[in-house]
């Protein structure tokens, strides 16, 4: 459906004057507050029963580990993380307004840095570049904790904990390969004010993955 | 009996006439899309059935040595899973697509290829899970799988992985569904329609629509940590590695309970549909039939933890959950007393489908109040893992489901194939049902107050319980019979039924005012909506007098057709001006210039690879892990070439 041109004129207005797409997105939102309920919820009924280490915030010593574990949670690279993905949602912002005011008399200023900021091309792909960015931090963290001796299958910290933000970062991917998408039909052929709807939902879409991951950063990251 | 060949002509409804196979694989008409999964769903209704009639075979007697006690965990198993996830949720989604855009004047829904794509995802998903029988490794966990027994550790073999996939396959059916079917209700409503104007099964339609799109994703969550689980050695169900043993059933009940109104709001809105036309009387307190709807979703969403009492949760846990359980009888009496009084008073009609409306009434009443005796927990105790449980939901799925949604069937069949059923086939069918119905469950409350367990194969001789066994078997060989005579008479009138006309029995709503079956393009011109009940304002006005009309809608508005004007019109139902008569030959929608979606394979074939993606899967647990991950990778990079190819696609011409 995302970039269907589904002809106007023939067709009775909606009823709300809303497109379908954007009441679909709005449902599928809903739908998807659900399934992070359920994942984020579940880390959280298994937080401290784990057994074994290591643990996200506690020294794990002997019994239950082999040797002395630290905490396993970095949350100074994290946080760099974290602001990165906010930053990919300003960048998103930008990048719709560059696509809704494209034909605006004066939206694109003087000089390059006016210019830069009117390009909506420049900013799909820092939103893209910078949604990578946060997957990299992801798949860096994800190696030193297995690394550390956390896998998926190491304890139900480790189980949770990777199920959780590996369906968060599944969905970040989701979202670049959407941003990447529309940046190709950007530059093929150039996204204008009657395209502003195709980034307009795939920009809701990309602030809800980002909300999702406010509240994962302050659930599993921040409190004790 | 009149032939083929003799049968009268229907009029033409401007389908073309090309290859009928790829015309029906292609298709993405939310009407041929409603039929397809009518009879798909009725073809598993026949399955789920044959597996019901095997259990009772062995239940027939003591010690019953009909089939293994392997077979009939199996056998209970994928009755259940059948009946609720390839039966009664497909058979709700066959009237959401065949009736949500007939009611609110709309031409189709909002995203016809995603509808196709559900379907698609639904056939395949039910053909995956059933496969497991060629292997004889059908699902054995029962149809909520309970924890730890289906973690791998307790089932080794591929039977769980098949119920464990399939319900993943099945759940993206419904959730793609859920989207389109909101966006078409909130989206689509024809000039006039205001919510509390539209028909009573499309409210019941779109409440359903929010538990699916709200209780499905916890369902897939659980099934995916129990994929992990068993897939790639996670721990969320292993309780020694400190696991909750709870996890499974809070997580599958929050989906399990919502799900049971999502069986029953269909069937509820489908006989409101019918008491009120077969009364001829207006639907009784239609405002509180709606809230009414919105409360036991809302509600639904609070309870699930009723079905656990017998875990020990705790005087306050049970507590909170008895109330809020017997709350929902509340809005669920309010319901049972409004047909009640829908009817009081009304010039009722028998027919068939009358029949199975009134059943529900009477049968669902039985199977809610024994559902309020076991919302106490003390009463619980001694009832659950019991027949009584089963006596009380076969009450409120058979006899309130089934037969709202036979009901339906009788009723919308004509709108949908042209042609009338036979009503004496049709009463023999309701008769036999019904008696059937009760002989089969009836005595399951006396067999399970008197202690029989649930989902054992066998049972000693001399408890007592031969006889009310020895009945319940009876009972279904007679439901046989009917279901015979039923699909008998589906398939003969067929061709065979005298032709419906535009409106068979004097209905008050939209869908009522257009040829059966309905040109492609549904309305000629989009109906302006004036009251609850259009038609009867037009045809039978006495029988509105007390509706609410609202005067701003009585106008003559512009109607545009195809963004050409074409005049004023006053109560725009039915056909354009200079249009023929329904019973001439439909113009097609290029003759009248509206514009429709292109015919599509592709969402088919994302289909199918999605399905193929998760089949891809079983393999790990055949020690080809290998394959089993390059199988996923090649038919994720297939879907998603697919997608692709199916989103950069218009879905019409350019004009």
């Amino acid at each position: 459906m995302a970039t269907s041109a589904v002809a106007s004129h023939g067709h009775p207005p909606t009823t709300t004057g809303l497109d379908h797409r954007k009441v679909a997105i709005w449902a599928f939102i809903g739908s998807e507050c659900m399934l992070f309920t359920s994942l984020i919820s579940t880390y959280l009924v298994y937080k401290g029963r784990s057994v074994n280490g290591p643990f996200p915030h506690e020294v794990c010593n002997p019994p239950q580990c082999a040797t002395q574990l630290k905490p396993i949670l970095n949350i100074p690279v994290t946080s760099v993380s974290t602001f990165v993905l906010l930053m990919s949602s300003l960048a998103m912002v930008l990048a719709l307004a560059a696509v809704e005011n494209k034909d605006k008399p004066g939206w694109a200023g003087t000089g390059p840095w006016g210019r830069a900021l009117a390009s909506s091309r420049l900013w799909l792909l820092m939103t893209a570049i910078l949604g990578a960015t946060f997957l990299g931090f992801q798949a860096f963290e994800f190696t030193s904790f297995v690394h550390e001796g956390l896998t998926i299958r190491q304890n139900l910290f480790g189980s949770s904990f990777f199920t959780l933000t590996g369906f968060h970062g599944a969905h970040v991917t989701v979202g670049v390969l959407w941003l990447l998408t529309l940046l190709a039909i950007d530059v093929r052929r150039g996204l204008g004010p009657k395209d502003a709807l195709l980034v307009d939902i795939s920009a809701l879409y990309w602030h809800f993955v980002d909300v999702v991951w406010i509240a994962i950063f302050t659930l599993v990251y921040l409190i004790r | 009996m009149a032939t083929a060949a003799t049968a009268p002509a229907l009029p033409h409804t401007g389908y073309k006439s090309e290859n009928a196979v790829w015309s029906w694989l292609t298709t993405v008409d939310h009407k041929r899309i409603g039929a397809l999964y009518l009879y798909t769903a009725l073809a598993w209704f026949l399955i789920g059935g044959l597996e019901a009639v095997m259990i009772r075979i062995q239940l027939q007697g003591p010690n019953g040595r009909f089939v293994s006690a392997e077979t009939y965990n199996q056998l209970f198993t994928m009755h259940g899973t059948t009946m609720i996830f390839l039966v009664v949720m497909p058979l709700s989604a066959a009237f959401f697509n065949l009736l949500i855009p007939l009611q609110i004047g709309a031409r189709d829904v909002a995203f016809p290829r995603l509808n196709a794509f559900s379907y698609w995802v639904y056939l395949f998903g039910s053909l995956f899970m059933n496969a497991s029988w060629l292997i004889k490794q059908a699902p054995n966990g029962g149809w909520f799988g309970y924890t730890p027994l289906t973690t791998l550790a307790y089932s080794q073999f591929l039977n769980i992985d098949f119920w464990v996939l399939g319900l993943q396959i099945l759940g993206v059916s419904s959730l793609a569904a859920a989207f389109n079917f909101i966006t078409t209700i909130i989206n689509m409503r024809a000039p006039g329609m205001h919510f509390m104007r539209m028909p009573i099964f499309t409210w019941m339609a779109f409440i359903v629509q929010f538990l699916l799109a709200l209780a499905f994703p916890v369902i897939t969550i659980a099934l995916v940590f129990l994929q992990f689980d068993r897939f790639f050695g996670t721990q969320f169900y292993q309780t020694a590695a400190g696991a909750d043993p709870l996890l499974w059933q809070h997580l599958f009940w929050i989906f399990g309970h919502p799900e049971v109104y999502i069986l029953i709001l269909p069937a509820f809105g489908l006989v409101s549909e019918v008491l009120p036309t077969f009364s001829r009387k207006p639907l009784f307190g239609y405002p509180v039939m709606v809230y009414s709807g919105m409360l036991i979703a809302f509600l639904g969403f609070g309870v699930w933890a009723h079905h656990m009492f017998g875990v020990g949760m705790g005087p306050i846990a049970d507590t909170l959950f008895a109330v809020t359980t017997m709350l929902i009888g509340i809005p669920t009496g309010v319901k049972i007393f409004n047909w009640i009084f829908t009817m009081w008073g009304g010039d009722i009609r028998f027919t068939t489908a009358m029949k199975f409306a009134i059943a529900l009434v009477a049968l669902f009443t039985i199977g809610g109040i024994s559902g309020v005796m076991h919302a106490s927990p003390p009463a619980d105790l001694q009832q659950t893992d019991t027949y009584f449980i089963v006596a009380h939901f076969h009450y409120v799925l058979f006899g309130g489901s089934m037969m709202g949604l036979w009901a339906g069937v009788y009723y919308y069949y004509p709108k949908l194939t042209g042609r009338m059923l036979n009503e004496k086939l049709g009463s023999w069918h309701f008769w036999l049902t019904f008696i059937g119905m009760n002989l089969t469950f009836m005595p399951m409350h006396w067999s399970g107050l008197m202690g029989m367990p649930r989902r054992t194969w066998v049972y000693d001789a001399g408890q007592g319980l031969e006889i009310f066994n020895l009945m319940s078997s009876i009972g279904a060989y007679i439901q046989v019979v009917a279901v015979v005579i039923g699909f008998w008479n589906l398939i003969r009138s067929r061709r065979n039924g005298p032709p419906a006309g535009n409106d068979p029995w004097g209905g008050p709503t939209l869908e009522w005012s257009i040829p059966s079956p309905p040109p492609e393009y549904n309305f000629a011109v989009i109906p302006t909506v004036t009251s609850r009940y259009p038609l009867w304002d037009r045809k039978s006005p006495e029988l509105t007098r007390d509706v609410p009309h609202t005067r701003e809608g009585e106008r003559a508005i512009n109607v545009d057709v195809a963004g050409k004007h074409v005049g004023r019109i006053d109560h725009a139902i039915g056909n354009p001006p200079g249009a023929p008569a329904a019973s001439q030959r439909v113009p097609t929608a290029k003759e009248l210039g509206i514009p429709m979606p292109n015919p599509s394979i592709k969402p088919l074939f994302v289909a199918l690879f999605m399905v193929l993606m998760f089949s891809s899967l079983l393999l790990i647990h055949k020690d080809k892990t290998t394959l089993a991950i390059a199988g996923v990778i090649t038919f994720a990079i297939l879907m998603t070439l697919s997608l692709y190819s199916w989103l950069l696609t218009p879905l019409e011409d350019e004009h």
